[in-house]
């Protein structure tokens, strides 16, 4: 269990990025911070693994202040994926996953398996192994990213807007198997991210975030959708402008067609005695 | 007497002084490299202390060489002779040039690569060792064959003050008027710089194998056909 207890960060330069921020994050459930850029999700995620310290409030991991860990213990039992992959240049795709093992004295050959294993986990050919980073495509580096995260095992996985930088057919097929990954290792993961459609996918509970770090609404994807707390939220969600609104029609071969809201098909509903080809056997 | 029939017949001499040379020139490009490497990371730490840092050091560079050997054996109590003043001088000039060069390098490391290295749990020096280090690498190595290459040539001066080395060759070649001597000193000094700059270049490979060009099977592959399996 994460634990934001009041937190607040108000940066050297005077930036309030974050002010009076609380937030319990269940064990083994996903938690996205939601919200537009600059509104203090990664300054809030960096936190969790005191890359960034609170100027006011505490972190608590499973009742324990991360202020009393040292920094580069944390780090090495927490996953942190970056945005843009944060892949060392000059490492192997191997030896890049394999580098919290390392660091936390696993012996080169074990860690090795190990970050073999975890090519295999994230859907990554075991040919990659010998590649540099500049050598792979987008998606290839996030799931490099998110196998050396994943590496040590740790129980909580920090992911900082991590699909943000693939083209959207890619995103969507990471956000699927970050899902099916999830349904078999059950981590503590906080998600950033500013993509809606993407916190709704991903999200056991969403937080929808202000600018300066204020929670707007915390919910799961259905309490939101259902009953937005106010204009801003239903905004966020695009709730008010007939983005998510869907219409349903009859189809000739039974069930309906459900169509956004300018009428394009979005898919099938099939009917409730049993789908299309019942009503088409009439 | 023709310049190969002097330069033959002098040979054991010749390669002599370039071992003398050589013996002023590896340690004062190591130590200057060395003495760069902390104040260039300094200099990206603190940006307000860079260019105070960076720009006064570099200013060294103006001192003439001459005065410079004469001065600083007043300076740390050793002989105008002694190889260890020459060391001392061209490590300083060394450095003025290697300086800026380390902080371009530490800075051209990225600050994302820079952010993962913090993240997963490197400490302090072990960031450095380990990321920053290789990373800043390449441009480190530009640094150094300037260095390497414009402290072969300043060697030379320290003859003037007695100091053995190639640059003896020309002393010598000056007073008794033999051209041959004069000729080989040039040829062998470029020679020096030459097998120097290769070296450093060879090490760069071998240290650095990350910055050859990928190993593409197929001509315009692009890199993402080969090893994405599809979603599950
Ligand atoms: N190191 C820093 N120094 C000063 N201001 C910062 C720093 N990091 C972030 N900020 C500011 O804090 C605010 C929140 O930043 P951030 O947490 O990165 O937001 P987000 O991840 O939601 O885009 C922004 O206004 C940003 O400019
Ligand atoms: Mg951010």
């Amino acid at each position: 269990m994460i634990e934001f207890r009041q937190v607040s960060k108000t940066y050297s330069d005077g930036t309030a990025a974050v002010e009076d921020f609380s937030l319990t994050v269940s064990s083994h459930t996903t938690t996205v911070l939601l919200g537009s850029s600059g509104c203090g999700k990664t300054t809030l995620l960096r936190m969790v693994n005191r890359m960034v310290e609170p100027t006011a409030g505490s972190v608590r991991i499973d009742d324990v202040d991360v202020a009393t860990v040292r920094p580069v213990a944390l780090r090495r039992s927490i996953g942190y994926v970056m945005q843009n992959s944060g892949l060392m240049p000059h490492r192997r795709v191997v030896e890049d996953i394999a580098t919290v093992p390392r660091l936390n004295g696993a012996p080169r050959a074990e860690a090795r398996r190990r970050a073999m294993e975890l090519m295999e986990v994230v859907g990554l050919d075991p040919q990659l192994a010998r590649r540099h980073p500049g050598q792979l495509s987008g998606g290839q580096q996030q799931r490099v990213g998110v196998a050396r995260a994943l590496a040590d095992d740790p129980n909580i996985l920090l992911m900082d807007e991590p699909f943000g930088a693939v083209d959207p057919l890619v995103r969507l097929e990471l956000q699927r198997e970050l899902r099916r990954l999830q349904d078999d290792l059950r981590k503590t993961i906080v998600f950033v991210t500013h993509d809606i459609d993407e916190a709704l996918a991903l999200g056991d509970q969403i937080v929808v975030l202000r600018p300066g770090g204020r929670t707007a609404q915390t919910g799961t994807p259905r309490e939101l959708v259902e009953a937005p707390a106010d204009d801003f939220v239903s905004r966020f969600l695009g709730l008010d402008a007939g983005r998510r609104k869907l219409r349903a029609a009859p189809r000739p071969g039974g069930g309906q067609v459900v169509t956004d809201d300018a009428g394009r098909p979005l898919g099938v509903l099939d009917d409730a005695d049993g789908g299309p080809s019942a009503g088409a056997g009439e | 007497m023709t310049a190969v029939q002097w330069i033959l017949e002098n040979l054991p001499q010749i390669l002599e002084l370039t071992v003398d040379h050589l013996l002023l020139t590896v340690p004062a490009v190591l130590a200057a490299f060395l003495l760069a490497l902390p104040l260039g990371r300094l200099a990206v730490r603190l940006p307000r202390l860079r260019e105070p840092l960076v720009g006064g050091i570099g200013l060294l560079y103006a001192i003439p060489s001459l005065p410079l050997f004469i001065v600083l054996p007043l300076i740390l109590g050793t002989s105008i002779r002694e190889p260890l003043n020459a060391v001392a001088a061209l490590t300083l000039f060394g450095l003025a040039l290697m300086v800026r060069s380390a902080a371009d390098a530490f800075g051209s490391v990225e600050e994302d690569v820079r952010l993962a290295a913090v993240a997963v749990g490197h400490s302090a020096a072990g960031r450095f060792l380990t990321v920053e280090l290789p990373l800043a690498g390449p441009a480190l190595l530009a640094g150094l064959r300037v260095v390497s290459v414009s402290t072969i040539s300043l060697v030379s001066v320290s003859a003037v003050l007695g100091i053995t080395s190639l640059g003896s060759l020309f002393t010598d070649g000056f007073e008794r008027g033999i051209v041959a001597s004069i000729v080989a000193g040039i040829v062998m000094t470029a020679v020096l710089a030459l097998v120097l700059d290769l070296l450093l270049v060879a090490l760069g490979r071998v240290l650095m194998p990350w910055r050859r060009p990928a190993p593409r099977r197929a001509g315009s592959r692009e890199p993402a056909q080969v090893g994405e399996r599809g979603a599950a």
